[in-house]
């Protein structure tokens, strides 16, 4: 018996809601960061599930799935260097309290 | 020797310079501003010289074909308009005389120019006038200006430097722009000034339409080109209508306009009302500018101007008999007025009207060669005459000071007194027995006025008066014979009345009776100019005069007669004629013998009339008034201007009125109509209209600009939700299939 691929979408989709729900709402930039690391591992599961059930003769999931991991650890680390520039100039890495382009 | 000829240009330059060098930099330094002014006087004296003896000795060539030199200086539109500079006969004789004569007056200034300590003590002037300085710079800009009038080579420059000398006559009439006297009725320094100004303004304007008449009709300016016999024959031919008047040839017209700029410059009548009252400038300028060089710009500028004339006159109507008309009348009438004048300077300057009145009248009967050696002859000796004169003024305040400086120390209680009276220094009342206190100036002045009245066989104003009367005569202008004959009459009368009121008999005042003689940069000048007044009028003795005649070959009048020719003047050589000359000699002796029967015989006392007074009457008084010219003019500050002139005061309120009124209202309505209209314009149309799709945009963007920056809350989740909803948005719509 084998899981079917709707469920590792369902699955994704909620980790991709979890993580969308935690970037809107996390008052913590780094929490909200996380979100978007959630959302970013949905979109692997997504990718590593189409593989395995439409085409798994292709290599083309996987090294997406790859590139997705890299991508998102260099946009970690990016993000944590903005938040520690943040931080150091204006003591706080509320997102609610950082809105310098507001109009 | 055609290299000098190059030069010429250079003749009015180093005045200019020193001109500019004065004002900008030397003001300060009196005597430097006045040495440098002198310097370049005389250099500009010895370039004219060397070109002026350059021309004496090649004439026979240059005669035909004059010297010139120009260069492109204005396009005009059909072409280009040429600046330079030509030396003919008559510019040469013209530059031996004035590069002279300005030399002399320069160093005579340097002398004259002193203000003496006990006038002001409180200024520390160095003995020196306050205004020095500046005025060498005036000077030395006059003297470009009759430098570049003499070798212009056309009317457009030579009105230029023309229009410089006025400027510079201006200034220095009122020199003395501080002075006032206590006769309100005197005019001061500063009133001749404009006087003279505004005066030959009239002529000067008249010129200028004959120029620009004559540029119309010709297209040339060029002295040479305009005396082209085609030219010439073209002005002649074509006629010019003149409204109320009619139809004249343009030669007579532009001639006639022409004129009238001389008898500006040349203070013929009726414009001669200026002359006599700009002797209010220091002698040296009433020398320079008023007796030898600028009032004789105006002759020379008929005698430059004369082959038009002879064409005019080859017409029906003769410009050339409104010349002589008015010379001749000048002549005589100026004279008369010189019989009753206690003025020393008045009399020269009235004498100066008469003489070129005399020139004038030359040139109206055609005596070209007569009326420029009388030019010549005349600066020579009426330069003298006024340098004389301020001589004798500058004595006379020496004296007049003096004399009050030894009543002080016999009684101090008069000395202030006898200072507050005014002391007219140059009444020649005031005068007497000046020859023994001041001999250099005493002689030479009577050589002067032996030239003047024209002292038979020794004297320049012989020869020259005399070949006057005699082309008069041999002409059959007899009209214009016997009105000059009376007129010399007169002059060698006033003349020696002046002689023997100021040098003769006894000083009539302390002042005179204390005289001293002047430095010695005041009489060398009238030394010179002395031996200039007699031994210059025997380059024009004529050929068949008995003796010298024969030896001396008369070479001024054969070169001048040469460039007559040139010009086609149709000059003849005179031949001998005994009538002219007689009366001649009979007019000049006869006029001195009876000034010593009425002044030297029996001198005036101190305080009495004139005999004319009495013997004259009500004429007297007429004279003594001028003729009641300024009255008439309305120049005189304190006095009911006459009918005449009261009813043309009327007549321009008048106008004025009319001028206010009605056109100046017609004017002012549509310059309101036109407010008005563009104000409605803008009230309805510009500023609702235009305005208002302008704001319109401009407020529309603001509106949605403040709309819409609300979204902007700087905050990334907001963003983001919208991004969220946006897509659900889009989501619903592609499934619901809206």
């Amino acid at each position: 018996m084998t899981i079917p691929l709707s469920w590792y979408l369902l699955l994704a989709a909620t980790l991709f809601c979890i993580g969308f729900f935690g970037v809107l709402s996390r008052r913590n930039a780094v929490a909200a960061l996380m979100g978007v690391e959630l959302m970013l591992n949905a979109v692997n599961i997504n990718l590593v599930g189409f593989w395995r059930y439409v085409r798994p003769a292709d290599l083309t999931g996987q090294i997406f799935a790859i590139f997705v991991l890299a991508v998102a650890a260099a946009e970690a680390a990016v993000g944590l260097a903005l938040m520690i520039a943040i931080y150091r100039t204006r003591r706080t890495i509320n997102v609610d309290e950082i809105d310098l382009l507001k109009g | 020797m055609t290299n000098v000829f190059n030069l010429t240009w250079l003749i009015p330059i180093p005045p200019l310079l020193a001109f500019f060098a004065i004002i900008l930099f030397t003001n300060p330094h009196k005597r430097l501003s006045s040495n440098l002014a002198i310097g370049a006087v005389a250099l500009s004296w010895v370039m004219s010289w060397l070109v002026a003896f350059a021309y004496f000795g090649n004439w026979h060539v240059l005669v035909e074909e004059p010297f010139a030199l120009s260069l492109p200086w204005l396009p005009t539109g059909t072409g280009v308009f040429r600046m330079g500079v030509a030396v003919d006969a008559v510019t040469a004789v013209m530059l031996f005389m004035v590069g002279f004569v300005l030399t002399m007056i320069f160093i005579y200034s340097h002398g004259y120019m002193t203000f003496p300590g006990y006038l002001d003590p409180a200024l520390n002037t160095d003995g020196l006038d306050p205004r020095y300085s500046r005025f060498f710079a005036y000077i030395s800009l006059f003297a470009t200006g009759m430098l570049g009038l003499v070798v212009a080579d056309n009317l457009l420059m030579l009105f230029v430097f023309w229009e410089i000398m006025g400027l510079c006559s201006y200034l220095l009439i009122g020199f003395w722009f501080d002075k006032t006297y206590p006769d309100p009725n005197q005019i001061t320094p500063k009133q001749a000034g404009l006087k003279a100004f505004l005066t030959t303004r009239i002529g000067d304007v008249l010129l200028m339409i004959g120029l620009l008449l004559l540029f119309i009709m010709t297209g040339e300016l060029n002295f040479q080109a305009i005396f082209k016999p085609e030219v010439l024959e073209h002005l002649a031919e074509s006629h010019l209508a003149i409204p109320f008047l009619g139809a004249f040839s343009a030669a007579v017209v532009i001639a006639i306009f022409i004129f009238w700029g001389a008898i500006g410059k040349s203070a013929q009548f009726p414009l001669h009302v200026w002359l006599p009252d700009a002797m209010e400038g220091p002698t040296p300028v009433s020398a320079l500018i008023h007796a030898a060089t600028m009032v004789s710009a105006g002759v020379y500028l008929i005698i430059r101007m004369q082959p038009l004339f002879a064409a005019a006159h080859h017409g029906e109507n003769g410009a050339m008999l409104f010349v002589a008309f008015i010379g001749a009348f000048t002549a005589l009438f100026a004279a008369t007025i010189a019989l009753a004048q206690n003025d020393i300077k008045k009399v020269l300057a009235y004498s100066t009207v008469s003489q070129l009145g005399y020139m004038f009248a030359a040139l109206g009967i055609g005596a070209w060669v007569a009326a420029t050696f009388h030019l010549i002859m005349h600066a020579f000796f009426k330069a003298l005459l006024f340098l004389g004169s301020g001589s004798v003024i500058h004595g006379v305040e020496h004296g007049h000071h003096h004399a009050q400086h030894g009543h002080g120390e016999h009684g101090h209680g008069h000395h202030d007194e006898h200072h507050e009276a005014y002391f007219d220094p140059q009444d020649m009342r005031n005068m007497g027995g000046l020859l023994r206190r001041m001999p250099a100036t005493g002689w030479t002045f009577i050589i002067g006025a032996a030239a003047l009245s024209g002292f038979p066989l020794v004297t320049a104003g012989f020869w020259s008066k005399d070949e006057i009367l005699a082309d008069a005569w041999y002409t059959g202008h007899t009209l214009v014979f016997w009105t000059l004959a009376a007129a010399a009459l007169l002059t060698a009368f006033y003349s020696f009345r002046q002689v023997f009121m100021t040098f003769f008999g006894k000083p009539r005042t302390e002042a005179a009776a204390h005289a001293v003689e002047s430095t010695r940069s005041m009489t060398v000048p009238l030394m010179i100019l002395a031996v200039f007044a007699i031994a210059a009028g025997w380059v024009g003795i004529p050929e068949w005069f008995p003796g010298v005649g024969a030896i001396l070959g008369n070479p001024l009048g054969t070169m001048l007669g040469a460039q007559a020719e040139a010009y086609h003047l149709h000059h003849k050589p005179l031949p001998p004629q005994s009538v002219p000359l007689l009366v001649s000699i009979v007019v000049s002796l006869g006029g001195i013998f009876l000034a010593w029967l009425v002044y030297g015989r029996k001198p005036l006392e101190a305080g009495q009339p004139d005999p004319l007074e009495r013997w004259l009457g009500p004429i007297y008084t007429v004279l003594r008034h001028k003729y009641y010219f300024d009255e008439l003019y309305g120049s005189l500050p304190n006095v009911r201007p006459a009918l005449i002139l009261r009813f043309a005061l009327w007549l321009t309120a008048v106008l004025r009125a009319f001028d206010t009124y009605v056109i100046d209202g017609i004017v002012n309505a549509v310059g309101n109509f036109g407010r008005r209209f563009a104000r409605a314009l803008r009230l309805f149309f510009d500023e609702l209209f235009v305005d208002g799709a302008v704001n319109g945009t401009g407020f529309v963007a603001q509106v949605a600009g403040s709309v819409l920056r609300l979204v902007q809350t700087g905050q990334v989740q907001f963003y983001l939700l919208i991004v969220l909803l946006g897509v659900l948005a889009f989501l619903a719509f592609v499934q619901l299939g809206l």
